[in-house]
């Protein structure tokens, strides 16, 4: 495969987990400013740090509202994490990889724009956010579908998942970064609804309000919300999990190419830390120094995924 | 569709009789089906100059045009001879230039045309094949009489079309290919493969590995480029994707580099080989003309073989094909006046209300001038330009092309069509029997081609 097409599918994954996960903190933030007679427009400032675009939002809008930051998240062409701007970098990418992908998976990532370039033509009115923001993930969800269906679990394959959970693993850590203080075991005594507010919006962002319940029990506790989403090896956007998926996709590579590079060593070592530490150690570490670290970590990772695989433009 | 009086031809009396039972609006949703699968397959084509419609369709009508198996069969002889002596005038040209000697076509015409490359002087491409597709435009005037239009035989484009219009006709009428037993089409890129890799050049030793080169995401073709890639199962790259190493073009893979063999370049020769050619490309591969002639990579088709469809060399394909197959054309030329000649030129420029002029080196229907539909401030112009540069320019009589039908509103109505059948040249010629109808959807209009909002049909050759 050329180093081309393998950053190409990489970069395409990504910028699909991207959109999916952009509609996802749209649709927290949006809950929060519903559900809270208090709400104010700050809340927008949190959601637009865990996008990590809120410095660039200052560029372009002079003040904080709410329908400003949605409209700069889901189709501002200035915001190259926007909805839009993910959807058309990775349908230009499915293009440029054509020869890539089965019928089903490129007609998915085509319509997927098709459709959302209409829908976000102009800007959203309230009313209609929660259709929008459903159609965006109904279409990430096809894309999906199509693609787990119909490929080949080769190199191709491997390229496209380690691209979708290296930006999972980097989104996941965001949101946490963001509100980490939220976490912490000081606060943990308080209780107060506005920290349950806070707590579920997490959980929202993720698309795990649902699925915590189940695991603890539906009572909201800082330390069981960071293990969620940090140790957790059977939830699907915790760091944990990625890196599994990384370290197995990582693997195929290996035996199919005959040969290991620096990222698979970085990425066994982070799946181990993260099998291996627990929600205590972490604490007493510094639940922020290591989310920095992580991300840090991260970024190398797909560092040094392109420089193994010989990634170019 | 149909003959003189009210009956339907006879290839289209099965499609008529199933016509006439169906529901005009019904047709006219499936029409609207069509567009939709169209755009959701990204089947899509790039107009040059429009900043804002960078991706557009090529409208589609859902009426198929429908050739018996003898008109084909005839059709098909006529293009194998044509393409034979194509092959055979290039290998000529670039070697011993019989026909030359012979008296047959001037020397000048060739050796001071543009896409004459003397690079290819003596070079004997493998297999001895320089057209490994051909596109020949064909139109047809009435029953059994063709005439070609274009040999197309640099890098023929369209084919695409013709197997989604299949696709997508199969899809929304599968009772019609129930009814009609019409010939396929679809094996075209596993010929087409096939055909390539049978022509690995002598210093590929192992199974041959094949690449179509495309000029990019932003190329008008690129769908078609893509599209030819996936379905052969081989690489599609860029020239920034490749590199000359060791005397073989390698492209830079996940592994490294690795070599290529075969390349179906839809690149233009001019942007091929930045150190023989246009030195400004940035398309192409700086090297590759080497690795080329030193045996190790084919080419396809051959860089040079754009002086065999060149404009103003078709006016002399009959005697071509005569001089290299030793009969008559099977196929008609269209009366074809060079302008360079000056009785021709004093001839057209007294004819131009009755004549199409072409520009000898132009392409996709600009900077023609289409003289009975032309204003005379139009002629006027062109006149001008003739004069000043005659040379560049031929003209044709108008002929009076057949009309197929078209779905509009009200119902059918007749429109100008040509067709490009695809051709395969390996050890053998191989021609698949269908081809691309492109359909002037302007009512009288006779420029079919897409960039001048010319359309498409599925064309069925019939078993009989």
């Amino acid at each position: 495969m050329l180093g081309r097409t393998a950053n190409g599918l990489y970069w395409m994954f990504r910028y699909i987990e991207r959109a999916e996960n952009t509609a996802r903190l749209i649709d927290a933030g949006l809950r929060m400013s519903l559900t809270r007679s208090d709400s104010s427009d700050d809340d927008w400032d949190g959601v637009l740090q865990s996008a990590g675009v809120r410095e660039d939002y200052d560029k372009v809008h002079p003040s904080l509202s709410g329908l400003d930051a949605v409209d700069y998240l889901l189709r501002d062409k200035a915001n190259p994490s926007s909805v839009m701007s993910c959807v058309e970098a990775a349908r230009n990418n499915a293009r440029m990889v054509r020869t890539a992908l089965t019928r089903e998976t490129w007609e998915a990532v085509n319509e997927c724009w098709i459709e959302l370039k209409q829908v976000l033509a102009r800007k959203a009115r309230s009313t209609d956010l929660p259709e929008i923001i459903d159609t965006i993930k109904r279409r990430a969800g096809l894309i999906r579908g199509a693609f787990h269906g119909t490929m080949l679990r080769d190199d191709i394959y491997n390229f496209a998942r380690i691209g979708t959970f290296i930006e999972r693993a980097d989104n996941t850590a965001r949101i946490l970064d963001v509100k980490y203080y939220v976490l912490l075991p000081a606060i943990s005594q308080v209780g107060s609804s506005l920290d349950n507010m806070q707590w579920e919006s997490i959980l929202r962002s993720v698309s795990a309000h649902r699925s915590y319940g189940w695991v603890y029990d539906g009572e909201y506790r800082p330390a069981n919300i960071a293990d969620f989403l940090i140790l957790n090896p059977r939830m699907p956007r915790s760091l944990a999990f990625s890196y599994d998926k990384i370290v197995s996709n990582l693997g195929f590579l290996a035996q199919q190419y005959g040969e290991t590079h620096a990222a698979h060593e970085t990425a066994s070592a982070t799946l181990t830390l993260l099998q291996n530490r627990s929600m205590d150690d972490i604490m007493d570490q510094g639940l922020h120094e290591f989310i920095e670290e992580f991300i840090v970590q991260n970024n190398r990772l797909g560092q040094e995924i392109s420089d193994g695989y010989r990634f170019y433009q | 569709m149909m003959n003189a009086g009210s009956s339907p031809r006879q290839p289209y009396q099965d499609y008529h009789e199933w016509y006439a039972s169906q529901d005009r609006t019904r047709l006219i949703a499936k029409s609207r089906d069509a567009e939709n699968i169209f755009r959701k397959t990204g089947i899509t084509f790039a107009v040059y100059g429009h900043a804002d419609s960078s991706e557009k369709l090529i409208p589609f009508d859902i009426i198929p045009r429908i050739i018996s198996g003898r008109e084909w069969r005839k059709l098909a002889q006529g293009i194998e001879q044509r393409v034979i002596a194509l092959n055979a005038f290039l290998d000529d040209i670039y070697h011993k230039q019989e026909i030359i000697r012979a008296g047959r076509i001037p020397r000048e015409l060739i050796e001071k045309n543009e896409t004459f490359l003397p690079q290819m002087i003596g070079f004997k491409p493998p297999g001895g094949v320089y057209t490994h597709i051909v596109g020949t435009d064909i139109v047809r005037t009435g029953e059994d009489q063709f005439y070609v239009l274009e040999d197309n035989a640099r890098t023929p484009s369209g084919v695409s079309y013709m197997l989604e219009n299949r696709e997508t006709m199969m899809q929304m009428f599968p009772e019609l290919f129930q009814q009609n037993k019409v010939r396929p089409v679809q094996n075209y890129p596993n010929l087409l493969r096939q055909s390539l890799a049978s022509l690995a050049p002598p210093g590929c030793t192992g199974k041959p590995r094949v690449a179509v080169l495309t000029p990019g995401i932003y190329n008008s073709a690129f769908y078609e480029h893509a599209f030819l890639a996936d379905q052969m199962g081989v690489e599609l790259v860029e020239g920034s994707d490749l590199r000359v190493i060791d005397g073989k073009v390698k492209m830079r893979t996940t592994r490294g580099y690795e070599a290529i063999d075969v390349l179906y370049r839809r690149v233009d020769d001019d942007f091929l080989d930045p150190l023989t050619f246009r030195p400004d490309s940035a398309l192409g591969v700086p090297g590759i003309m080497d690795v080329y002639r030193a045996g190790n990579i084919t080419i396809a088709n051959a860089p040079g073989t754009g002086i065999s469809d060149d404009k103003a060399i078709y006016s002399y394909m009959p005697e071509i094909v005569e001089f290299y197959t030793g009969r008559k054309p099977i196929l008609e030329n269209v009366p074809t006046w060079r302008c360079s000649e000056p009785d021709s030129l004093k001839y057209v420029l007294e004819h131009l209300e009755e004549l199409v002029v072409k520009e000898v080196h132009g392409s996709g229907g600009y900077g023609m001038l289409v003289g009975p539909t032309a204003t005379k401030r139009e002629r006027a112009l062109f006149a001008d330009k003739l004069k000043s540069k005659p040379g560049s320019y031929i003209a044709q009589p108008t002929l009076s092309l057949s009309t197929v039908p078209i779905l509009v509103n009200k119902g059918v109505a007749p429109r100008h069509v040509d067709l490009r059948p695809y051709v395969l040249v390996s050890d053998k010629v191989q021609i698949i029997p269908g081809g691309l109808t492109r359909v002037a959807l302007k009512a009288g209009s006779l420029v079919v081609n897409s960039s001048q909002g010319g359309g498409t049909k599925d064309t069925w050759v019939l078993e009989d």
